[in-house]
């Protein structure tokens, strides 16, 4: 069995930011993720980010991503890339295979999981032809890997990631022939809405997808707009020439480890679901066990960013049993000021209540 | 099927759109951001203040009609593409837009072109202008098009 201080699950903008802080305070770092680059969903994230200067607004994701990158090498964090974490064992014992090969066990004072979300699905006849994937697929197929996985496409769903895919297929060069949104109203921002309409991309609320149709893979989407109970009105089906589906039905917290770590949840669907609970360190119900970014509940790359820095400072300090108060403020400071707005109130709220029924679970 | 429709509307009269006597003017920025996102790149980035969110970053941003030069540096950072410099005076009858622009290939100078609106109709025959390609790590593009002054509140995009 190896022993490290600190072990992070997750190379994304949480676990770099928590790695660059708490190696910042001379801690033993090792730094687990699957992918074959670090780096989590940054690099495809080829947008500016919202924010203010602090938060780096302006920058888009993959230069934030190299930034984050060079400074984690700078301080000299160890990292296993292809290396999938597979379970918590107890006493804070990480269950790795390294390099898709070897077996490791690995002992830690603190572990902190920063493993992300995984994308919601719907279903609807032919969803599993190929050609209909999730947002974030299609994103990393034509931002990494720069792959076109269709010519024309549909997405599902006005939200942000909806929106932000269906530019960013417009630029990879993908006829995007609608968006649809089954609300009456978009639940994106109203800028990336414009961007695709620019592009005479139509957006149609209140509007369903009832079939993927095609032999072997999509060759067309049969489209439907619904009532005031969401129900489809049949006798106004439309089809559409697809050969590509984008899901964008929002994401949940990827919660395997938590679980299995035995944290205690809570629901909150302003976060995407099931939340690990956890105090205003980080920390969950388990003793040493941390999490952040979106599995702390679903943001965006700003929060998971601050996040990842509060989770490495606090972990510092219980492991070299002193104080940074003054530092986690800052950061505390500067997720405060990114949770406001429509979208941020909520999350802040929902946040708030995590923090309050945390302290609940731990008195009793 | 019901289609979001996007135009004018939604935007004059907001704080980030001048009025029609300053954009006769001369060279000024639009602004079409009216939600509250917490972003403030454009206040921080302009070199005469003359944009205004302050606090909570949210507020959408406010311009200042006698500050704004046109000089598009915002244009470049906003990372909603939601600012756009127009030239009412570009010459006698035609105006000019500056537009983000992040695809490939870019349009050249002198390029005929199809101007459109905000939803992606077509309005009227265009010419770009000039094209700014991207600095180093920006990935932006700036273009500026010219097209008939009487769409100057319509014209909001291109294609070839």
């Amino acid at each position: 069995m190896e022993e490290k201080e600190l072990v992070i699950i997750g190379a994304g903008p949480a676990g770099l930011c928590a790695a660059i802080e708490a190696r910042k305070k001379n801690i033993d770092v090792l730094i687990i993720d699957e992918n074959i680059k670090p780096g989590g969903q940054l690099f495809k994230q080829i947008h500016r980010f919202f924010g203010s200067k602090q938060h780096m607004a302006g920058i888009r994701g993959i230069t934030i991503g190299e930034k984050l990158l060079e400074e984690v090498e700078k301080l000299q964090a160890n990292v296993w890339l292809d290396s999938t974490a597979y379970g918590i064992f107890g006493n804070r014992i990480a269950g790795v295979i390294k390099s898709r090969k070897k077996n490791v066990t690995v002992k830690a004072k603190a572990i902190l999981i920063a493993a992300g979300a995984v994308e919601n699905p719907i279903s609807f006849e032919g969803w599993t032809l190929p050609g209909v994937m999730g947002a974030g697929a299609c994103q990393t197929m034509i931002n990494i890997h720069r792959v076109l996985p269709g010519k024309k496409a549909l997405m599902i769903g006005a939200g942000n990631v909806g929106l932000i895919v269906a530019y960013q297929m417009l630029q990879a060069g993908i006829e995007v022939k609608a968006v649809i949104e089954i609300m009456p109203k978009i639940n994106g921002y109203m800028v990336h809405a414009a961007k695709i309409k620019r592009f005479g991309v139509p957006i149609f609320l209140s509007t369903t997808i009832l079939e993927a149709s095609g032999k072997n893979e999509v060759e067309a989407a049969v489209i439907c707009p619904v009532d005031q109970d969401y129900k489809p009105i049949l006798k106004r089906t439309k089809s559409l020439d697809v050969d590509l589906i984008c899901i964008a039905a929002g994401l949940q917290p990827l919660n395997e480890l938590l679980c299995q770590a035995g944290c205690q949840f809570t629901y909150k669907p302003y976060l995407g679901g099931n939340v690990a609970l956890h105090n205003e360190n980080m920390e969950t119900t388990i003793d040493g066990i941390f999490v952040a970014g979106d599995c702390s509940g679903i943001e965006e790359a700003s929060t998971a960013m601050e996040e990842g820095k509060l989770a490495g400072i606090a972990i510092a300090e219980k492991i070299r049993k002193r104080k940074w108060d003054d530092e986690k403020l800052e950061v505390r400071n500067r997720l405060n000021d990114f949770r406001i707005g429509t979208f941020g109130e909520k999350r802040k709220i929902s946040k708030m209540e995590i923090e309050k029924e945390y302290y609940e679970k731990v008195k009793n | 099927m019901k289609k979001l429709r996007i135009d004018e509307t939604l935007y004059i009269k907001t704080p980030g759109f001048l009025s029609e006597q300053r954009i006769r003017k001369g060279p000024v920025a639009i602004i079409e951001c009216t939600q509250d996102i917490p972003c403030n790149p454009c206040e921080t980035i302009c070199p005469r203040k003359a944009i205004k969110i302050g606090l909570p970053i949210t507020n959408p941003p406010e311009i200042d009609e006698a500050k704004c030069s046109g000089c598009g540096l915002c244009v470049l950072w906003c990372p909603g593409l939601a600012i756009f410099v127009l030239n009412y005076n570009f010459d006698k009858i035609r105006a000019s837009l500056t537009i983000p622009y992040e695809m490939l290939p870019l349009p050249g100078k002198n390029e005929k072109i199809k101007c459109l609106d905000r939803n992606g109709k077509y309005v009227c025959k265009g010419k770009i202008e000039k094209v700014t390609p991207p600095k180093k790590n920006s990935r932006t593009s700036l273009i500026t098009f010219s097209f008939q002054k009487k769409y100057f509140n319509t014209v909001r995009g291109f294609k070839k």
